[in-house]
């Protein structure tokens, strides 16, 4: 292990430690302190601009409930909750299938279509943006959550193909073979026998998808115009132009926006770390 | 047994080769990675060799668009900038393996302690444009007050040509330091404990002990976070929009905020495919350096 471990060194080098990590903390997390405060202001306080010093009286409820009630927030959230989770569960699904395909079937081309996958994650979504909205004009999908998860769901399939492919390639063949000889088809294997081996790997991408889909911006802006349908991301920008005085809104409503992933996060912080590191052992 | 075994043999031969149940398996993706990535790309390659304002006719101008970018000072600029990015996103790295190597203990609570450092990374880019976007605020930002505090004058940077650029950097050095922190821990988490060893035993202790053998041992790990850190660098369209709209007069623009806003600003959907198409040759490199890495060992 390096650096050398800790509990062998005396109590004050450990008791130092804690102290320069927890105070390193405290300052990398201050940008987020600094929303949480100001979100629990009064205007007057923050139109003064008292904007770093311990607020004077807070407006916890008030303001949140201001959030809540007389802002468009709540419909925010609820129009990327309908565009992320089915992206998510669409993405794990399709990108399971075709990595099975790759993994466990022989056939001329496998390697190819698996790196075009690949290659086409990295590929900047500028690259992509007028033909894909053209695209969506043309099939009566612009401005639709309908655009934004089929959209997500192709670009996010690439990534998650490699993920789930690399997971499945360690199945013994052996358990495959057992199932197909009583005659199951492909399809049933799949479900079957594939599906409940690599449950944790689709837990992983499914929550790596979920964030990526989530704190989505540029597509919410070239796909979708309308108030009902736009997601979060996007409705923030919007909600800037309104809130111009009334910052202290704002900064709840990011607090709010923020909230899932990083809920998401400590709740499958095994599966997602799992997840980003997981590429990186394939190097 | 023997059938048995002949009928195991017979059902591998059968299905290690494709039939009907690949293609089953396999068209979902393959049908919509065609239609909205692959094709796409191919579409906007051709559309670069066309003057276009998104609705009327297009006219063929041949490479017409490229002449016009590489004499655009605006392009000049956010070429630049990306450049700037990317030399300004290798802080990410040393920061990053900083944090991890301070962080890679097992004392009570650090799983919890390493989590709070990684969250930056899953807070949405536009959250974290906001936040920066007030503390570097020219009216009611710390940052300046903090320039006041040390006696210094203020600023406000997010006006200014020269450092305008630089409030996104910093912003985005936030998550990606942590994100590049999560990497190396898990790269020294993987790193056979007996290497470490061995070199203590030999006297190799602290700074020479990291160059020479932790380091080394770290080599994928440096790979992927080169990767990862080039490839967020030409993707900072977020903190553009959000911060600076590429001003003062164009001076933070990079290139893929000016393709959004040559396209869907000024209408000109050609000139914009051909920002495009750079910034497509730009990230090729690394896509191809990634994919070289990432399939040679399976090439056997």
């Amino acid at each position: 292990m390096y650096p050398a471990a800790l509990p062998q060194r005396p109590a004050w080098i450990r008791g130092a430690y804690v102290a320069v990590v927890l105070a390193l903390l405290a300052l990398w997390l201050l940008p987020l302190a600094g929303i949480t405060l100001a979100s629990l202001r009064s205007a007057d306080e923050l139109n003064r601009g008292d904007w770093w010093g311990w607020p004077r009286d807070t407006h916890l409820v008030e303001n949140y409930r201001a959030v809540l009630a007389g802002s468009p927030l709540l419909r925010l959230t609820l129009n990327s909750l309908l565009v992320t989770v089915p992206a998510v569960v669409a993405t794990v699904l399709i990108a399971a299938m075709a990595g099975f395909a790759l993994a466990k079937h022989r056939f001329p081309g496998a390697r190819v279509l698996l790196m075009l996958f690949v290659a086409g994650n990295l590929v900047p979504a500028q690259v992509l943006m007028i033909p894909v909205r053209d695209l969506m004009i043309a099939l009566h999908l612009y401005d639709t959550r309908v655009a934004l998860v089929l959209f997500h769901t192709s670009f996010q399939t690439g990534f998650a193909t490699l993920f789930m492919h690399n997971f499945i390639r360690e199945l013994p063949d052996s358990v495959l073979d057992a199932a197909r000889m009583e005659g199951a088809s492909e399809l049933a294997v799949f479900r079957r026998v594939v599906v409940p081996l690599v449950h944790p790997a689709m837990a992983a991408i499914a929550v790596l998808v979920f964030t990526f889909v989530w704190n989505d911006f540029f597509w919410s802006l070239v796909l979708v115009q309308s108030d009902a349908i736009r997601p979060l991301t996007a409705g923030l920008q919007a909600l800037r132009g309104m809130y111009q005085t009334t910052w202290h809104l704002l900064c709840a409503a990011s607090l709010l926006a923020a909230l899932p992933p990083v809920a998401m996060f400590f709740f499958m912080q095994k599966h997602l770390i799992a997840g980003l590191t997981r590429v990186e052992r394939e190097l | 047994m023997r059938v048995r075994a002949g009928a195991a043999r017979a059902v591998a031969k059968r299905t290690r080769h494709a039939g009907l149940g690949t293609v089953v398996l396999l068209a979902p993706a393959c049908v919509l990675f065609s239609l909205f990535v692959l094709y796409p790309i191919l579409r906007t390659v051709a559309l670069s060799l066309y003057d276009w304002d998104g609705v009327g006719a297009r006219d063929f101008v041949g490479l017409d668009n490229y002449f016009e970018l590489f004499a655009d000072p605006v392009f000049a600029t956010a070429l630049a900038n990306n450049v700037r990015w990317l030399a300004c996103y290798l802080v990410a790295p040393l920061a990053g393996l900083a944090f991890a190597l301070l962080l890679n203990q097992r004392l009570a609570g650090m799983r919890a302690v390493r989590a709070l450092f990684f969250m930056p990374f899953v807070v949405s880019q536009v959250v974290v444009g906001l936040i920066f976007g007030w503390f570097f605020h020219s009216r009611y930002g710390l940052f300046d007050r903090l320039l006041q505090f040390a006696g210094l004058p203020p600023l406000a940077p997010l006006d200014s040509e020269t450092w305008s650029l630089y409030t996104m950097i910093v912003a985005g050095l936030w998550p990606q330091t942590a994100y590049c922190m999560i990497l190396y821990l898990a790269g020294l988490a993987a790193m056979p404990g007996d290497v470490v060893d061995a070199a203590r035993v030999d006297g190799a202790h602290g700074l020479a002990l990291l160059r020479r053998v932790v380091l080394p041992q770290l080599r994928p790990v440096q790979f992927i976070v080169a990767m990862v850190c080039a490839v967020a660098a030409l993707r900072s369209f977020d903190y553009v929009m959000i911060m600076t709209l590429g001003g003062p007069y164009d001076s933070s623009t990079v290139l893929a905020y000016y393709m959004y806003e040559q396209t869907f600003g000024n209408l000109r959907y050609g000139y914009g495919a051909a920002i495009a198409v750079v910034l497509l040759a730009l990230m090729s490199g690394i896509i191809g350096l990634l994919l070289w890495r990432l399939f040679r060992r399976e090439g056997a």
